[in-house]
């Protein structure tokens, strides 16, 4: 399986909610820097990473996204003061129920960037790229799935 | 202070704690609790008769950090503003025994009242000024310094208040038997600051009163003074020509942080590594004094909450932006000034006082607030009234409405983060131009654009 996974040509399709004060304006910067990162990201700009409701999440595998990230300011950084507090409680409970679903919780990644970490952002994207390449499109996972008892 | 207290617009609430507040910038209602001083405002005069008559003295731990005493009816100190006395119910004869009355039979205007009570006053505001200052870091807390331990170990407020004119000891710096005035001192700086297992951050004002309380002391006993200190920190207008002028005083500066005081033959031995000199020296002096650095009010983060404000890790009040906007807080209304935001000397805190009014004042004369246009909006028909909102909005900016059990956004206070609508688990609340729909449109216009480059 794994083998023919290889020979064919897959890109992930990666949906990124960022926060429109730290890691948008991270990627901003990496663009501005010249900062190579893999196009398979479409970032999707919120006020704040906690804006980023979990059924958002969950929303985005369903339409066809085989990885979501949800990248918001340091913790003590948040231009909403407390908004990424609920960001850092709710990710952790939403990775650990991916699996439940079917879903590799390695398809979903929650972290701070912060408006001067451009080379950080692409790091993580093209690490991220990088993983879900090792995985199969959501969508066969889903679908070999779909019979089997959780 | 008497500008303050003379001022026909404002009114001087001492003695008193606000204990709730309400409502969003331009519409504050602040609850305070007056304290019961049992003293008549209106007919006392402050001459201080009360207090020179009253029999009862007690040791006073605040204003003479339990160096001197006071009286059971007294001022916190003779400088005070309003110049208004109180009574120590605790302490005073006649609420504790139940005799005595005589600070009533001495007024003159007959403003002594026992039977006062606490009093509730609601005050409406449209923005409040935080300036609530700092606590002094406990010296006890270094045990190997020994203060409270040895008695010749003074923390710097002690020493200041000796060498008051009208202090404990008139003016005169004394070991603590009270008689011997001391032929060497050591001054120890970064006590409680600079420290990872007490405070990480500088004090920023103690390099410059040890160096004041060495000038000082030198001058009464002219003993051999001793400043032991990590790095001088002189940073500020004329206060490094401070420093220079010291040198050629009989100081003698000594680079590194003491690791303990032991006494020994009725001395205390300062053990020191000298930095300059690479090496482990002792240093004996009659008197060593505790620079204490700066902390937190031991109530900042209460108060923050109230005012729906945060703290920083060290736990001082945050500042919408540390250099842009040192003096508003992320919520609008709400001033910060002085110690109460970070560690600051008496300039900085003028200035900061000064930068706050003129914030507040320029508030009250635009007469009306610019709000966010993204604000979130709640669909009264959808919501349960769990109130998950309210606890998620970092700005208590959603109040929940106990009749018709449903959340509302205050819009004036709402900067539009959207962290309700993350919350709202039945998809009530939504983030004007960020709602859900506008999300997945977008998102599923990005997925559609992705397929045709996988597909190509």
């Amino acid at each position: 399986m794994s083998e023919n996974m290889s020979k064919r040509t897959y890109e992930p399709r990666i949906i990124g909610f960022l926060c429109n004060w730290c890691s948008y304006a991270g990627a901003d910067l990496a663009g501005a820097s010249r900062l190579k990162y893999p196009p398979n990201l479409k970032i999707i700009r919120v006020p704040c990473s906690g804006r980023v409701s979990p059924e958002l999440v969950i929303r985005a595998f369903r339409e066809g996204a085989d990885g979501v990230m949800v990248l918001g300011c340091h913790i003590g950084d948040c231009h909403y003061s407390t908004g990424n507090h609920r960001t850092a409680r709710r990710m952790p409970v939403l990775k650990a129920l991916l699996a439940f679903t079917g879903i590799e919780p390695e398809r979903f990644l929650a972290k701070w960037v912060s408006a001067s970490e451009g080379e950080l952002l692409a790091e993580t994207v093209g690490k991220f790229t990088e993983t879900l390449r090792h995985l199969p499109p959501l969508q066969e996972v889903l679908e070999q799935g779909a019979g089997d008892p959780p | 202070m008497m500008d303050v207290g003379r001022h026909p617009n404002i009114t001087l609430l001492t003695y008193s704690e606000v204990e709730e507040i309400s409502g969003y910038v331009g519409n504050f209602t602040v609850r305070v609790r007056k304290r019961a001083r049992s003293v008549d405002e209106e007919k006392c005069t402050g001459c201080g008769t009360c207090e020179e008559k009253c029999p009862r003295r007690v040791v006073d731990q605040v204003f003479e950090v339990g160096m001197g005493k006071r009286k059971a009816i007294y001022r916190p100190f003779a400088q005070a503003v309003p110049p208004l006395p109180v009574i120590d119910r605790d302490n005073c004869l006649f609420f504790t025994k139940g005799r005595c009355k005589l600070c009533e039979k001495v007024c003159p205007t007959g403003a002594i009242d026992y039977t006062q009570e606490d009093t509730i006053l609601e005050i409406e505001v449209g923005n409040v000024i935080l300036a609530t200052g700092y606590d002094p870091f406990d010296a006890r807390r270094i045990s190997q310094y020994g203060y409270g331990l040895y008695p010749n170990v003074f923390t710097s407020l002690e020493v200041e208040r000796m060498l008051s004119g009208s202090g404990p000891t008139g003016g005169r710096v004394l070991l603590r038997d009270g008689e011997t005035e001391p032929q060497s001192v050591g001054i120890i700086h970064c006590v409680g600051s600079r420290d990872e297992n007490y405070n990480p951050y500088c004090s920023k004002v103690c390099c410059m009163y040890s160096l004041k309380l060495a000038h000082l002391v030198h001058g009464k006993t002219d003993a051999r003074m001793y400043e032991f200190y990590i790095d001088m920190r002189t940073a500020g207008k004329a206060y490094e020509e401070f420093y220079k002028r010291l040198q050629k005083e009989k100081v003698t500066f000594i680079n590194g942080r003491p690791s303990e005081i032991l006494p020994q033959d009725g001395k205390l031995v300062i053990h020191v590594e000298d930095k300059t000199l690479g090496r482990q020296i002792r240093v004996p002096v009659d008197m060593a004094i505790l620079s204490v650095g700066l902390e937190p009010r031991h109530d900042a983060q209460e108060v923050a909450h109230m005012f729906g404000i945060s703290c920083d890790a060290d736990g001082w009040f945050k500042e919408k932006h540390p250099k842009l906007d040192p003096v508003a807080t992320l919520t609008d209304g709400v001033f910060i000034a002085g110690c109460a935001q970070g560690p600051r000397d008496i300039p900085d805190s003028v200035a900061q006082g000064a930068a706050a009014a003129a914030r507040v004042l320029s508030f009250i004369r635009q007469g009306e607030v610019e709000v966010e246009a993204a604000t979130a909006v709640v669909n009264e028909m959808m919501c349960v009234g769990c109130g998950q909102c309210v606890q998620a909005c970092p700005y208590a900016a959603i109040e929940f409405l106990e009749d018709a059990r449903v959340a509302r956004v205050v819009e004036a206070l709402c900067k539009g983060c959207g962290t309700c609508a993350g919350a709202c688990p039945s998809k009530a609340i939504t983030l004007r131009h960020f709602t859900d729909r506008q999300l997945i449109a977008e998102m599923l216009g990005a997925i559609n654009v992705m397929e045709e480059i996988v597909a190509v």
